[in-house]
């Protein structure tokens, strides 16, 4: 075990040493949006995320760069796939990991979101991550704790590990992010993951076009610096990527919708609708996906879809965030 | 027991007086204002050369939480607040637990005010039983018992038949309406509707919601001949709907507060709750035009829709966090502040839209120092520098969000019925208004 660690140790040392010029270290203690890092610090995350990365191919997928660290995973929303790439990634960098499912609001489980902090604050984890069905539920927590707060989802605000490993994905498969055209189609209004996408891809210089039903489009888009359109196909046009989101089966309630069939038939990713978009598109969904709502099976499991990529990129970017906010590397 | 006040500059838009003058108090009433007036007995107060006497301020839209909700507010703390503030009357909406919505509730509110002693306290009764919007309350009874209006604040009167009949009824008994504006079928949000809650995931409460209903008062208005006054409007569509209903000579009023003239959406950055009221602050065109409204005579009143709540009821997720910020004791340095001393409006405008205006669309006493009328007197001091001290407020709550903020222009000291409630420690002036001061 001593090798692998000195092994280990020396990898991480690297990623320090070799990473991009300027930045080692990320400004702010939280990552709570994608607003709070600069393009240098979302490439910095970026590639060290490139070199988490080749930890999982080896024999023993484990480094000992957060030993001794202590990450409390604070869920009040369901998740799965969020919740077990984070404890994946943070297993692998050997920090100290327990899950608490909070169920349901703070008010309906008779404790305050910062109480419970204030409890968990007592314990002196090093970070929480946080996942909370209410927008602004990670800027609380982090005016209230010591520890470094990561948003994994709030509410119908951000999602930015979700972006990071998006960008990640898409620079992967492109080799770079600046100047592509991105169309990121579906339930726009109600979208964390568009939200932090919006930030991260606006930052790194893609051209973005959003699309949806008027009724889901965001009040204010104007104001957002991107292209807008209702029609599918114009966003597809030409396109590098498409990201589909998710649309809830409930959003009929509130007229957003008159049914998913319609949905699928005016705002569906089809196959033929794939054929306007460049010969090397890539089609992304942050999941889970609703196959025959927002996208066609075929295209879902299609060649130019990139979903599995996304969920495994997700580990490596969470590694490296996890990384880098867990302090001055020369530490480690 | 008789007070002159001496040589101050009293304002009084409704007696066309705006100069330097005597008022003289004796006992509950002003007997003269002139010049040279005698002290005769009367314990004189030399007025500081920058004070400025006013007829007693009147905040039209207060919640005051008692029955019910004593840890947020009571009468006592929040006729105590109002004095602190400046404000010799208050009038407190009836969505209490339970709701003013009978002559028993609407007297033991009069009652704890006359205990209080401090501002005094017009009950405003609801517009329905419960302020439920099915069925009207017995609006004559609530009259007779003292309340000056009706209103289901905090909801609107959503069904239009209702506010039809509210309207021609409670008119005859010369009882205002006073209509909290919100579609309810097109709200369902936390913040106002716009590019900031959409960046930031809140979900949005369209200014439509409000601009539809004022539309729809108004002309019911009109159809009935009845005034109908429109509280806390926020949005430019409502003001439109005002002016408009005001040029065709509808008889209708309205009230704006002094965070939707000061602040926009953009507060919203950081998720404090203290930004979360409705209506919501609104964009920059919207607050722009209430400023717009405020020099050019549409908007009639300036009221604080004071909503105090306990800091755990706000200590939560902004989604979960009640509606509303305190106001009663940052309205009128807030007004100075931003309004007289940025030159949107003239001291002689503030005193229109915080004692004339509210005292005639009430029908109550005061908005003047006419002779024979309540000794009910703000005095302002209009250059003194402020900070906003949350800690020191009478309010019990402390919900708002200029704590911090320094401000030009306070108030010195408040009169109410020729009892010196108020004198602020807080400005060198103010000194001189201390029993055996000056």
């Amino acid at each position: 075990m001593a090798s692998t660690d000195a092994r280990a140790t020396a990898s991480v040392d690297d990623v320090a040493a070799q990473g991009p010029a300027q930045r080692t270290t990320l400004r702010s203690r939280h990552l709570i949006s994608i607003g709070d890092l600069d393009p240098e610090e979302i490439t910095l995350i970026l590639d060290t995320a490139e070199a988490m990365k080749e930890i999982e191919s080896r024999p023993i997928k484990k480094v000992p760069a957060l030993r001794g660290k202590t990450i409390v995973n604070l869920f009040y929303e369901p998740s799965t796939r969020t919740r077990t790439s984070f404890e994946i990634a943070e297993k692998r960098l050997s920090a100290d990991s327990l899950n608490v499912a909070a169920t349901g609001s703070s008010v309906a489980k008779g404790e305050t979101l910062l109480d419970t902090a204030r409890n968990l604050e007592a314990m002196a984890p090093d970070m929480i991550v946080l996942r909370h069905a209410a927008s602004g539920a990670p800027h609380q927590l982090a005016r209230a704790s010591r520890a470094a707060v990561i948003n994994a989802g709030d509410g119908t605000h951000e999602h930015p590990t979700q972006a990071l490993l998006d960008g990640f994905t898409i620079r992967a498969r492109k080799g770079h992010i600046a100047g592509l055209k991105v169309a990121i189609i579906g339930d726009l209004l109600h979208s964390r993951v568009l939200r932090s996408n919006l930030l991260l891809l606006r930052a790194l210089g893609a051209e973005i076009w959003v699309c949806g039903p008027p009724t889901l489009m965001l009040p204010g888009i104007e104001q957002f610096g991107v292209r807008a359109t209702t029609r599918i196909d114009e966003a597809a046009e030409g396109a590098d990527v498409l990201m589909m989101l998710r649309i809830q089966r409930e959003r009929m309630r509130g007229h957003f919708v008159p049914s998913l069939r319609e949905y699928f038939n005016v705002y569906g990713l089809t196959a033929e609708r794939v054929e306007r978009a460049k010969s090397d598109v890539i089609i992304m969904h942050p999941g889970p996906m609703n196959r025959g709502v927002e996208i066609a099976s075929e295209v879902a499991d299609g060649p130019y879809s990139v979903m599995l990529d996304q969920v495994a990129n997700g580990v490596a970017v969470r590694m490296a965030v996890l990384y880098l906010l867990a302090g001055n590397p020369d530490e480690m | 027991m008789q007070i002159l006040l001496k040589g101050g500059r009293v304002v009084d838009p409704a007696a066309g007086q705006d100069g330097v003058a005597d008022v003289l108090i004796e006992d509950e009433v002003v007997a003269q204002v002139g010049t040279d007036l005698p002290a005769d007995g009367a314990r004189v107060i030399y007025v500081p050369a920058d004070c400025v006497v006013c007829p007693g301020f009147i905040d039209m839209h207060v919640h005051l939480r008692e029955p019910g909700q004593e840890h947020k507010e009571t009468i006592a703390t929040g006729a105590t607040a109002a004095v602190a503030g400046g404000f010799t009357g208050v009038a407190c909406m009836p969505n209490t637990d339970p709701v003013n919505d009978q002559a028993g509730i609407t007297e033991s509110i009069l009652a704890k005010a006359r205990a209080a002693g401090q501002a005094r306290v017009y009950p405003i009764g609801a517009v329905s039983r419960g302020s439920k919007g099915e069925q009207l309350a017995d609006l004559a009874e609530l009259k007779a018992a003292g309340c000056v209006a009706v209103s289901d604040d905090g909801y609107p009167v959503a069904d239009a038949l209702l506010m039809r009949r509210a309207l021609e009824y409670a008119a005859s008994f010369g009882l205002l309406v006073i209509d909290h504006c919100e579609d309810p079928s097109l709200v369902g949000g936390v913040a106002h509707e716009g590019y900031h809650a959409t960046a930031l995931g809140l979900r949005g409460l369209p200014a439509v919601a409000e601009e539809l209903i004022v539309e729809r008062d108004v002309t019911l208005s009109g159809l009935t001949g009845a005034p109908v006054h429109v509280a806390h409007m926020s949005a430019r569509g409502s003001l439109r709907a005002v002016r408009s209903g005001k040029a065709r000579a509808i008889k209708v009023t309205c009230e704006v507060t002094p965070h939707h003239f000061i602040l926009t959406d953009e507060a919203l950055q950081g998720y404090d709750t203290n930004v979360k009221m409705n209506p919501p602050l609104r964009e920059a065109a919207d607050r722009d035009a209430m400023l717009e409204g405020l020099a050019d005579g549409s908007i009639d009143v300036i009221a604080t829709d004071h909503a105090p709540h306990h800091y755990d009821e706000k200590a939560v997720e902004f989604d979960q966090a009640p509606f509303g910020i305190t106001g009663l004791e940052t309205a009128v340095s807030l007004s100075l502040d931003r309004l007289v001393h940025r030159e949107v409006i003239s001291l002689n405008r503030l005193v229109e839209l915080y004692s004339t205006n509210p005292a005639r669309i009430l029908g109550v006493a005061g908005g003047t120092l006419a002779p024979g009328g309540a000794a009910d007197v703000t005095i302002l001091a209009p250059e003194a520098p402020t900070t906003v001290d949350v800690a020191r407020m009478r309010s019990k709550g402390k919900n708002t969000p200029f704590g911090g903020w320094e401000l030009r222009g306070c108030v010195a000291a408040t009169i109410v019925g020729g009892q010196m409630l108020y004198v602020s420690d807080a400005v060198p002036e103010a000194a001189v208004f201390t029993a055996g001061g000056g």
